[in-house]
């Protein structure tokens, strides 16, 4: 059973906290295609939370995190000028900062555990996530950076949302694009750190990409896919930490990513328009329609070489015609009133002539 | 020890440079962090079927992990509802969290500790040996590692050709019947047994330091396929071995010495690499600005040239009035063109010498 305590809330909201921002600001990196830079950015922060610690002494949650911000925007700031300024490219970029600053702050935690001071105990914990140690201090801490980042992003809605869409229509309305990037990806790093704490550092990548690309399916509008994201992220985070709770030994991050994940999957499959299920179930309808005018096209013209419309066909005549079950299109011309099956085959009626001659006219005025 | 370490530190970093070369070629360089992160689930499901972690059995799971990790992303970017980096994202965090879940839930006791799958602890390595006969042959590691690094020479030299083209041509690859589907889901399976291989010393955040950082680096010495395999496979031995021994100088951790090693090597491609680094590009980029310069003086004399106005115009004072130079430039700029035998100069008249005269005017019909 789940024993709603003090821990769990802190837990659950700290959870909630991340779902909510990496939900608003992972929908503009997938829109971005920038999806991987939390990965990147999650594994850069780890030098500078261990280069604040052993410049401070300190576990300060908010010195930190401010550590790991920095980290994570100068990884960020490396990448570009790299990928700006030679041939390398961007996946390569990532993939070199990453492993580099992630090697780095290894380098650093070694360091650490060797040196005489008991207060570094829970710092690896900071990466790989561990929820259960959250404080409450740590949650409001948490609180103030997602309100100050959802404080800029509704300010800035309109410029993200053009630069994001129609970075040439940005530019030319004068905005400033680099500034807007920039800034944009402060908000992801402040968003990946706030988040490791909960989930970790491999796991964040999916923290960030995970809701959006469920809200994604959903709808075509910018403002519902934030929202929706950021409910999406919520949820499954708050769902990560109650289920984490109930089951023991279950961690909770990776709970979470499990659970979000489902949500993705459920949202591909079944999301109206956009989703497989009812993607392909179009297809077939449109496949069927497409199968049945063509049948009455045929029988129109069958019908020219006798003496009069009324003339009943033998269904053997239609069976090369389509592709699909004859049988069941021709039911269906008759539900429609465009045909009479008999026993010996059938019958195209007036309103099927009617639409046949209709949907030649189409075909030949085009 | 030392050596023994340095020697799984080297087959290591052998086998890690020669996939990721490819990877890098083709755009795909985070797929070695996915592959590395998720193979851990094929471990633990070959673990659970087998109950030890010594079997070769594991490597084998864990090679279908990360087909299935390829597989699964491609599946998701095919629906046309995800892109790729979308796709990427979501399959290897999802598989990892299943394998950290099936860990905390049914063995815990075991040795499989969710730090170490991310650094992995080469300096045990000496410590596991392979023995044959009461012979002692060095490091398990060693040989494990040595194996993965001559499978992985061995595909990449027979089928050279076959991964040459299809990672700069594939249209033109599939047209020769060369398969680049298959090639490309075999450069995975050569990724992810080394991912596992390297797993239990190195951990797969070094498997990504290795494969991509001296590959890249690489990409900015050369533009030969050839010479760039070799380089980066030296890039990452030279990584490897600064990595082992600045990890014991500065007693830290191996890993992530190795990663920052192999990462400042890439940076300092980045800066003096010849021609492509920073330094030289910059240097470049200047020196055309003063040849910019002085075939702008020459298309100035050259315009005044037999004119009313030449004996004003030409004169090395008046180039700040009518080109806006600074006396300090103009100088620079008349010295550079007299040192290349474009321009003369009499006292204070410049005349284009004939060479000069030819440059300009082969410029001028270029342009």
């Amino acid at each position: 059973m789940i024993t709603f305590d003090y821990t769990l809330a802190t837990v659950a909201l700290g959870g909630a906290m991340v779902g909510l921002l990496s939900g608003v600001l992972g929908t503009f990196a997938l829109l971005r295609r920038q999806s991987l830079l939390g990965d990147t950015i999650s594994h850069a922060a780890l030098p500078g939370i261990a280069l604040v610690f052993l410049a401070t002494g300190l576990k300060d949650p908010l010195a930190l995190l401010l550590g790991a911000m920095a980290a994570g925007w100068i990884g960020t700031l490396v990448i570009s000028a790299v990928v700006r300024n030679s041939r390398v490219r961007l996946d390569a970029g990532m993939a070199v900062v990453l492993s580099g600053f992630f090697g780095l702050g290894l380098a650093l935690l070694s360091v650490i555990q060797n040196l005489p001071n008991a207060n570094q105990a829970g710092l690896s914990k900071f990466l790989f996530g561990n929820a259960s140690t959250m404080l409450r201090q740590d949650v409001i801490v948490m609180a103030v950076f997602v309100v100050l980042s959802l404080v800029v992003v509704s300010l800035l809605w309109k410029e993200f949302k053009v630069s994001t869409f129609d970075p040439e229509f940005a530019r030319s309305l004068g905005f400033p694009l680099g500034l807007l990037d920039t800034l944009l990806l402060s908000l992801v790093v402040v968003a990946i750190t706030i988040g490791l704490q909960s989930v970790g550092v491999v796991l964040m990548s999916a923290m960030l990409v995970a809701p959006a690309a469920a809200a994604r399916q959903w709808t075509d509008r910018l403002g519902r896919m934030v929202a929706l994201s950021a409910i999406f992220g919520v949820a499954a985070a708050v769902s990560g930490a109650l289920v984490s709770s109930a089951v023991p030994r279950l961690p909770t991050g990776p709970t979470t990513v499990v659970l979000i994940s489902a949500v993705v999957l459920v949202s591909i499959t079944l999301a109206p328009r956009r989703g497989l299920v009812w993607a392909a179930v179009r297809r077939l309808r449109d496949r069927g329609e497409v199968a049945q005018l063509r049948l009455l096209e045929e029988l129109y013209w069958m019908a020219q070489n006798h003496a009069s419309s009324d003339h009943v066909h033998e269904r053997g005549a239609l069976k090369s015609v389509v592709a699909g079950s004859l049988n069941a299109n021709l039911a269906a011309l008759e539900r429609s009133g465009w045909v009479v099956l008999t026993a010996e085959g059938v019958r195209l009626t007036a309103s099927g002539l009617e639409k046949a001659k209709e949907a030649l006219a189409v075909g030949r005025s085009e | 020890m030392i050596a023994d370490i340095t020697l799984v530190a080297v087959l290591v970093a052998v086998a890690c440079a020669l996939p990721g070369v490819f990877l890098v070629l083709r755009q795909q360089s985070l797929q070695s962090d996915a592959i590395s992160h998720s193979v851990l689930f094929g471990i633990v499901v070959c673990f659970f079927l087998v109950r030890t972690l010594d079997s070769p059995f594991l490597l084998l799971g864990a090679v279908a992990t990360g087909i299935l990790t390829v597989l699964l992303s491609e599946v998701l970017l095919k629906t046309g509802l995800l892109k790729e980096d979308a796709s990427i994202g979501l399959v290897f965090p999802f598989l990892f969290s299943l394998a950290v879940i099936l860990i905390s839930l049914y063995a815990g006791d075991i040795h499989i500790d969710t730090d170490a799958v991310l650094t992995g602890e080469i300096g045990l390595t000496p410590f596991h040996r392979f023995e044959v006969a009461g012979w002692d042959l060095g490091p398990q590691a060693a040989w494990s590692m040595g194996a993965i690094a001559a499978a992985n020479l061995g595909l990449l030299a027979l089928f050279f050709k076959e991964l040459k083209v299809s990672t700069f041509d594939a249209g033109l690859a599939a047209s020769l019947g060369f398969r680049p589907g298959l090639i490309h889901y075999g450069l995975m399976v050569m990724v992810s047994l080394t991912a596992v291989g390297a797993f239990d010393s190195v951990g797969s955040i070094l498997v990504v330091a290795l494969m991509i950082a001296p590959a890249a680096t690489a990409t900015l010495l050369s533009e030969s396929l050839s010479r760039r395999i070799v380089l980066t496979v030296v890039v990452a031995v030279v990584a490897a071995v600064v990595g082992i021994l600045s990890a014991f100088v500065l007693d830290t951790s191996m890993a992530g010495t190795m990663a920052v090693a192999a990462s400042l090597l890439f940076g300092l491609a980045f800066v003096a690499a010849p021609k492509t680094g920073l330094v030289s590009r910059a240097l470049a980029h200047r020196e055309r600005r003063w040849v910019f310069a002085g075939y702008t003086l020459g298309v100035h004399l050259l315009a005044h040239e037999g004119t009313q106005e030449q004996e004003r115009e030409c004169r090395v004072d008046h180039l700040q009035e009518h080109l806006h130079w600074k006396p300090d430039y103009a100088q620079r700029v008349v010295e550079t063109a007299v040192r290349g035998g474009l321009v003369e100069r009499e006292g204070h008249q410049l005349h284009l010498t004939p060479l000069g005269r030819e440059t300009v005017k082969s410029l001028m019909d270029r342009g």
